[in-house]
């Protein structure tokens, strides 16, 4: 019998191609959801509990959130925070995108330029928390050094609760403009040189050329720029828990940080607490998830 | 191109381009350079108050040398190397599997599985970390470097997945048909003739996944704790406090503890700025 009939193959061999993909997934949706997707539904479960992390949890309803909302002040700075590190963050994309169209020339060595400028993102967070620190720092600070040289007078920048968040913010934005800047230039790489010789010819220049003919051919770079810095902007931890602490007096305290605090705190676990304060971090993160999604479906439906 | 090219502009401007690169380099490296400086300074300046002046003698070898022969530095550096590399070997297996499964065939659910590792990446580290953690203490993980591996594997996962679908689906899907064509068994399409094809995303993603882990922070927090386990960027911490206000080290520390990435990104640069753009801009 040399002809095999659909018959005497074997089970898997007729049903490979439907078979195969859930082959190829199962090790990876496994792991994912051990660690990703079932902790999210457990953090949702543990927020309505009291829980140390050791002994039995006690179930306490909404307390929890009631707490956070009504009268927990560190809250309401930390959600503040939050909300500045989010609106000033954004400043990284045409920080970035300048800086891109700066550097996007063919002249001697501008490749090594380039990666000079993007250095900081390369960097751990926690050594540019400590540079920046050492930057800031009151007496021994480059910052005070250069004010003292033209005539300004010293600040205490991580060391005054008006100005901390600000200081460690303008840190964040080190690296996230160095990002911002690659994904411009990348981007710009890609830009039709017969569409911009088209508008030159059309008198089109500055300005003008920017706005109408380049930004909406970016737009791809600007949308990734777009979602990487709203996701660092709310994953904001390492800078502030190298720089400051949460301190001075609280005032540098985020979300992530509060929560991080609360659970694992020196004066005992609040698990159950901090869950609360994670759930309502991830709400707010969802709404720009669903965003994204969104806009990565209405590009999916195009494809094959 | 834009903006115009510099040759096409007046010579004037071209010379002030010239000029400025530099500047604004320097200026753009500041804090860096700041350190850097400090890094090579003898103890005695800082007491003088010479902060900002060139360094009085060279200090570099010593102060380099007590960090790396007297301090947990090194162990935290190996901490780190036994993190980093087995996750970027698992986390960038694992995304070829459903790199491959998502971005190959057509089945119900596809896309919600995709979008699913998509959402799980973008998602706040702490909706996760009483869970992981207590996941991790309860397996016998805490403070071991095993435990970190596991969750940065799962975790990143998410982000491989993205990048390597998306690299897949844009690969001519005609070779794909024309081995199922010639009764090519699945398992080997995958192996034998999308693999080969995928080097360049596999390098991409290798350096970009490496780069993440090696400065994570929070999760080395979470869940580890003393020079066992923990990674240089939680170590540095300790080692600054052992070295309390004597910038000279901690400044030396810091540069150590960043430089494996930096030269990852230097020796790879090509394949490290493909990651980060190909997984997203095409």
């Amino acid at each position: 019998m040399a002809l095999a009939t659909p018959h005497k193959r074997g089970w898997y061999k007729r049903n490979e191609i439907a078979i195969s993909p859930w082959l190829f997934l199962l090790p990876a949706v496994l792991f994912f959801s051990v660690y990703v997707i079932i902790p999210i539904v457990q953090s949702f479960w543990i927020s309505f509990h009291e829980w140390d992390g050791l002994g039995e949890k006690v179930w306490v309803g909404t307390d929890n959130y009631e707490r956070l909302l009504t009268n927990d002040r560190k809250f309401g700075v930390s959600f503040w925070n939050n909300i500045r590190w989010l609106v000033l963050y954004l400043l990284a994309i045409p920080a970035g995108l300048f800086i891109a169209l700066f550097l996007n020339q063919t002249v001697r060595g501008i490749r090594l330029y380039k990666s000079l400028f993007f250095f900081p993102f390369v960097i751990s967070q926690v050594v540019v928390g400590l540079v920046f620190s050492w930057f800031y720092l009151p007496r021994e600070g480059l910052l005070n050094a250069m004010l003292t040289f033209v005539g300004l007078d010293t600040i205490n920048v991580l060391g005054d609760p008006s100005m901390a968040t600000y200081g460690i913010i303008a840190a964040g934005l080190w690296p996230q403009t160095a990002y911002c800047m690659i994904l411009y230039l990348t981007g710009l790489n890609a830009v039709d040189p017969e569409q911009v010789e088209a508008a030159r010819l059309d008198g089109a220049k500055g300005w003008k050329m920017l706005w109408y003919v380049i930004l909406p051919q970016l737009k791809p770079a600007t949308f990734i720029a777009f979602v990487v810095t709203i996701i660092g902007a709310l994953r904001s931890f390492d800078l502030i828990s190298v720089m400051t602490n949460g301190g001075p007096f609280g005032s540098t305290r985020v979300l992530s940080f509060y929560m991080f605090e609360e659970s694992l705190s020196e004066f005992g676990f609040r698990m159950g607490y901090g869950a609360a304060i994670a759930v309502v971090l991830f709400l707010i993160m969802l709404g720009f998830i669903a965003y994204f999604l969104y806009s990565m479906w209405q590009d999916e439906k195009g494809g094959r | 191109m834009f903006p115009t090219p510099i040759q096409k502009t007046s010579r004037s401007w071209q010379l002030t381009y010239q000029a400025l690169l530099p500047l604004a380099l320097i200026m753009w490296l500041l804090p860096l350079i700041a350190v850097a400086i400090f890094s090579i300074k003898p103890l005695s300046d800082f007491s003088q108050g010479n902060y900002w002046g060139l360094p009085s003698t060279f200090e570099g070898v010593n102060n380099y040398g007590k960090v790396f022969f007297e301090s947990d530095m090194p162990r935290y550096m190996w901490n780190s190397v036994m993190i980093t590399v087995p996750t970027v070997i698992g986390a960038v297996a694992l995304s070829c599997l459903t790199g491959f499964a998502l971005g190959v065939y057509r089945f119900k659910g596809n896309l919600l599985i995709f979008f699913m590792f998509v959402a799980g990446n973008f998602v706040p580290f702490q909706i996760l970390m009483v869970s992981v953690r207590d996941l991790t203490v309860n397996m016998g993980l805490y403070d071991t470097k095993l435990g970190l591996v596991l969750f940065h594997i799962a975790f990143q996962t998410g982000f491989c997945t993205l990048f390597m679908r998306n690299f897949i689906r844009a690969l001519p899907f005609e070779l794909v048909e024309a081995a199922r064509v010639e009764g090519v068994a699945e398992w080997r399409i995958f192996w034998f003739v999308v693999i080969p094809l995928m080097k360049p995303a596999l390098a991409a993603l290798a350096v970009l996944i490496f780069t993440f882990i090696w400065n994570d922070y929070f999760w080395a927090v979470v869940l580890t704790q003393g020079p066992g386990a923990q990674p240089v960027t939680a170590g540095i911490t300790s080692f600054n406090s052992q070295y309390v206000a004597q910038y000279h080290l901690m400044s030396a520390g810091s540069i150590v503890a960043a430089l494996p990435p930096v030269a990852m990104f230097f020796m790879m640069q090509k394949h490290f700025i493909a990651g980060l753009t190909l997984g997203a801009v095409k």
